[in-house]
Order: C-alpha cells, then structure tokens, then sequence
C-alpha cells in the first residue's frame, strides 16, 4: 500500500489538486459542479488531453514535436474539404482519412528525424511553418463554415453515450491504448528505456531510427485524429486554427509529470495536467475572472509544476552505490 | 616550436579546401547569393537602396535577439519566452509613456523589464536545475499572460513622437540607415569580437561541448548561463522598446510567435542545437537570408503565410542537404 502510494505520489497530488480546484472553483459557483457543467470540462479537455498523451510519447524519447498544432490545422481542413467535397462520406472514412493525413505528416517528421538525423526540435519547427503554411494552400485562405460540412461530419463529436460524448469516449479509448502500448508492450517498454539511456537501450537492440519513426507517426496520426474532431465541434475550419497549441499541449505534459529529460511520464499523469488545464479554462468565466487571466494563471502553474516535478525525481531514484549517491547530490554548481 | 619537440599540437585541424568549402558559413553565403541573384531577376525593386533599407525594419529587431539566443543556444540553453518578454517589455513603456517618459527613459524602461525577466528566467533554470525549455515555456505563458491581464482588449498608443521617430526615421541619409539595423550591425560586431576573439568566448563553446568538463575546469558554469538569459532578456527588451516606438503602439499580441523565428534564424546560422559549435557570422548571414527571402517573394506578391513554407523548407534543406553530402564525402556536417 505504502509501495504504492510512493510510486504513484505524483499522481496522486495532481488528482488531489486537480479535485481541490473543483471544489474551490464549486464553492465560489456551485453551478460549476453539476454534472452538465463537469461534462462540459471534459468534453473540452479531451482533443487537449490526447494531444498531450501523444506529446508525452515523443518526449519519453527525448524528442519533442512542436508541429501538432499545424498538423491538427492541416489534417482538420483537408477532411473539413473533404466533407464539402462528398457529404455522403461515412465518418468512419472520414476519421481514418483524418488519421492517415496527420499519420503521414507525422512520419515525414520521423524520416527526418530519423534517417537525415536533424534534431526533433528544428525538424518540428520547419515542419510547423510548413504544414500551418500548406493550410493557407490547400484551402486558397478561405474559410470552411459549418454550412459547409455534411451535417453527419458535423454531429459526430457531440453525439453522447451513457451521458458522455463521443469526444470523451475517443480520448478514454485512446488512452486506455496508450496505458496497455506504454506499460504492456515490448516496443512501449522500450521507449522508457531510450528515454532513461539512449546508449543503454541501442546496446540492448532496441532500434533508435525505427522508433523515432513510430513516435512520430503516431503523434502525427492522434494530431490528425483530433483535427476532425477540432474542426467537427468547433463548426469551422481556417488556416489559423489552434495558432500556438503546441505550447499548451506541452504544458500539460509538464504539469503531468512527464520529464523533458526523457524517459519519465505516466498517461495518468499526463490526463490530470490535461484536466487541470481544462479546469482552470473553465473555471474562469465561472467564478468571474476575466479569462485574460488564463494564459498568466497556466505560467505560474507550469512553472510551480516542473519546480516540484524536479525536486521528485531528485528524490525517487533509486541510487544504491554510495559513490553514485554522493555524485548525484554534487552535480553541477 | 622547437626542433626538439617531440610533436606539434596544433591550434587547429589543417585546413584542406573542402572543408573551408563545406563550412556553414559558406555554404550559406551561397544561399545568399542564389536569393539575391534570383530576386534581382525577378523584380527591378529588389536591388534599390531604399527598399533594402525599408526591408530591414522587418527583422532588425528579431535579429538582435538572435545574438542572444545564440549564445544560449550556444551553451544547450535556449529561451522561448523572447518574444513574451517584447510584449512585457512594450506594456512597461506605454506605462512609462503615460507618465511623461522622455525617449531615453522609455528605452531604459524596457532594458530594465527585459533584464528582470531574463535573471528570472536565469534564475529558475541554474538555481533550480530546471531545463531551460521547459521553464520558459512557462515564463512565455507567464509573461504574455501578464500583458493580456493588464491590457484587456486594449492598445496604448499614446507615444511620443521624438519616441516613435527615433526607429521610424533614418538615422543617417547617406547610406540610409535605421536606428533597429545599425543597432543590430554594431551590437552583431560586438558579439563577433566577444565569442570568437576572447577567453570567455571560449568558455562558451567549452561549456555548450562539455558543461560538466567545463565546470572541473574551473568554469563558473552556471554563472555564466545566468549572465545569458540575463543578455537575452535585456535585447528582447531593447527589441521591444525599438518595435513599440517603430509600430507606435502596444496590443497583448505585440511581437507574437516570433520565438520559433529567432531560433530559425539561429538554427540556419549554424549554431548547433547540441551546443557547442557556430558562429556569429554565421547567424548574421542567416538573418540576410531570411530577410531577403521575405522581402522578395512580398515583391512576387506572395502571401506571408506560403512565405513561411518556403521559409521551413529552406531551414530543414539548409539543414539536411550538407548532413547528406557530408555523410557521402565524410566530412563534418553543421550539427
């Protein structure tokens, strides 16, 4: 019991916190707290909430993919055109095509990656101008208004199951896959395993370009994913949609815990920073802060988040040579 | 170097002509050289002086973060929070303005905001060990945060016209030059001289290879990291007190996204994102580069917007293309 209170410490005070605010939040509004108004923070969280799980995939590896946003803009119009286009298309197609548009900007950013061996970071930087820019090309700068779309395109994320919508149930899907990808299989392991010691891991036979490749991919198929669903419930679709995203699905990977060191993050974790972030979003205009608040208020947690986070990793390695534990405690000065 | 030596170390590798040849710095000369050949062919504007000089107003101000962001970069450190600290930096100053403030003192007031920023940046990444980009990711939220609470959906825009003229007017007829670019040309010489021609110039590619090697070696690692953000908060803060008075007024979204372009311009230069290695000469190229580029696909009528995927193409193919020649003659690639 204790073991496991101290392995999931993190989790833990997220969720208690994350719980605290809402209360804290219910107090002052008590509107907040009925279960419309819950749903509502959920349902807003969730395209943030798999955008982060896949984020936190490529950070485990010590890269970073700063190209989401864009490719969410992007993968959002072409099926947004699409949907204009051939309004009979069922949503399934219209979600795979989504996927496999976001899927293979992803992989071009793993190629590079990958085989050219170019940084993630400036990788992701020239792909973000490029894939935000081919936005404006592909939709010759117009905007796609829901009067647009089919109404079928339109009414899937809001359709609810159980008192839950659609977007929610996709966001537990995916992160339910994600838990079993990260803690059950071989290659998820492996990703840990890179992320802690990359020389460690390529000794061990784990192949670096090939899951650089995967990490990739697979952030760029959820950022397609979520633009469908982005530009399905917002009912519009225009080249600056989702400007400067990238920056808030990082955050929420930070305040969930995960390190950008690599080889640190929990999909738990990674779900309350999402959460809290939405909370705080829909908080606001609730209990009468301005939301021009919001950007301030998500600064001073990001950086309490990653003070605290620090000094926990500091603390829970496990460090059993005396010389190791004494060079730990030096480091720099 | 005597004959009794029993070898020589030299200062340097010998120099064969294929590596002064696949030097970044040449590489992207070359570059500039195809930009502006072809811009000249395509448009008659392109080579005049005036609209050179005009074109210039368009990144002066980003180019004089880059140097400081160049040294960050130079040391593994990097700083996204520049362009929060410009919008900080022009609240301050429109403040300072409402109250009376001669030009001097508006551009003392955004020096001293864009200096606290960075020592509070400096300070959350050495005294807490934080990474740098992390925490200023944060600070970007924080700092933009504080200028959207302040400002609401408003714009000052009550400056002084001895303020605004000093960035709007030339400063000199014969060349026509801006106050923004000779900034950036003086401030770029100075930074060249430091990095290249003295002992802490050498510190930093000490440190941006080996921080650990560097500190046993006497180094005040940290020290001289804290002194960087600190730099780079006081240009971001120069920056913004040059594009408050060049715009003439300050919204919540002054100056936004141009963090991912001051590292472009840095990245093309050549500093490597690993640290360690590039030069000052480099990032100046790049800046050309980058501004002569814009300046002429807007003559071509080119939208902004495909500007930029023209823009990320080059930085990825500036990149990849020496990575994969070098890898095929076996030569040392930029990064």
């Amino acid at each position: 019991m204790t073991l496991l209170f101290h392995r999931y410490f993190r989790e833990i005070l997220l969720a208690l916190i994350v719980t605290g605010l809402v209360l804290a939040v219910g107090a002052r509004a008590p509107v907040f707290l009925s279960i419309e108004s819950l749903n509502g923070v959920l349902t807003d969280t969730a395209i943030l909430a798999m955008m982060a799980l896949a984020q936190m995939v490529v950070i485990l590896t010590r890269g970073i993919d700063l190209s989401v946003a864009a490719n969410l803009a992007l993968s959002g119009m072409v099926v947004a055109l699409l949907s204009e286009q051939a309004p009979d298309l069922p949503i399934f197609a219209t979600i795979l095509v989504a996927t496999a548009v976001g899927g293979l900007l992803g992989f071009a950013n793993g190629a590079l990656v990958a085989f050219v061996g170019i940084p993630p970071i400036v990788v992701t930087l020239g792909t973000l101008a490029i894939y935000r820019g081919l936005v404006f090309v592909v939709s010759g700068g117009r905007w796609i208004s829901s009067d647009k779309m089919a109404p079928a395109f339109l009414a899937f994320p809001h359709k609810t199951l159980l008192g839950l919508s659609t977007l929610v149930w996709i966001a537990a899907l995916v992160a339910v896959a994600m838990a079993l990808f990260l803690g059950r299989t071989r290659v998820g392991r492996g990703l840990y395993a890179v992320g802690g010691n990359p020389v460690a891991a390529r000794y061990c036979g784990i192949d670096l370009g090939l899951q650089e490749l995967l990490v990739f991919t697979l952030s760029g198929a959820v950022s397609g994913l979520c633009g469908y669903l982005w530009v399905a419930r917002f009912g519009i679709a225009y080249t600056e949609i989702a400007l400067g995203y990238e920056l808030s699905v990082i955050a929420a990977c930070v305040i969930g815990g995960v390190s950008i060191g690599g080889g640190i993050g929990t999909v738990t974790g990674t779900l309350l920073g999402a959460l809290f972030l939405g909370v705080v979003v829909n908080a606001l205009p609730v209990i009468n802060v301005s939301p021009f608040w919001q950007m301030a208020i998500s600064g001073a947690v990001i950086l309490a988040a990653v003070v605290i986070n620090a000094r926990a990793e500091k603390r829970g390695g496990k460090l059993i040579l005396p010389e190791a534990r004494r060079a730990a405690a030096g480091g720099l000065s | 170097m005597t004959e009794l030596a029993r070898y020589r170390v030299l200062d340097r590798a010998p120099r064969q002509w294929r590596d002064r040849l696949l030097r970044w710095e040449t590489i992207l000369l070359m570059v500039l050289a195809a930009v502006i050949v072809f811009n000249t062919v395509q448009s008659p504007y392109f080579l005049d002086v005036y609209n050179l000089s005009d074109t210039t107003q368009n990144f002066s101000e980003k180019a004089i973060v880059a140097l400081g962001m160049a040294l960050l970069i130079m040391v593994r450190d990097i700083d996204l929070s520049v362009a929060a600290i410009v919008a900080l930096t022009s609240l301050a100053i429109g403040f300072a303005a409402k109250a009376g403030g001669s030009p001097p003192s508006l551009f003392a007031t955004g020096l001293l905001v864009g200096i606290v920023c960075g020592a509070f940046n400096g300070f959350l990444v050495t005294v807490f060990g934080l990474p740098s980009i992390v925490v200023t990711i944060g600070t970007l939220s924080l700092y933009r945060g504080i200028a959207q609470v302040v400002l609401g959906d408003q714009a000052m825009t009550a400056y002084p016209s001895s303020y605004t003229e000093m960035a709007q007017n030339f400063i000199t007829e014969q060349p026509p030059l801006y106050f923004a670019f000779a900034m950036f040309i003086l401030l770029a010489c100075v930074f060249a001289v430091v990095l290249h021609f003295t002992a802490w110039g050498r510190v930093l590619y000490a440190i941006g290879n080996n921080p650990v090697a560097a500190r046993f070696s006497g180094i005040r690692v940290n020290r001289v990291r804290f002194i960087l953000f600190v730099l780079t908060g006081a240009l971001s803060g120069l920056a913004g007190a040059l594009l408050t008075a060049r715009i003439g007024s300050t919204r919540p979204n002054i100056a936004l996204g141009w963090e991912l372009e001051i590292v472009t311009m840095v990245v093309l230069g050549g500093i490597s994102i690993a640290g360690g290695a590039g030069t000052i000469p480099g990032v100046v190229i790049s800046v050309f580069v980058l501004g002569l580029t814009t300046f002429g696909l807007t003559l071509l009528n080119v939208p902004g917007i495909v500007i930029n995927v023209i823009l990320g193409v080059l930085l990825i193919a500036a990149i990849a293309v020496p990575i994969v020649i070098g890898r095929a003659v076996r030569a040392p690639g930029p990064l």
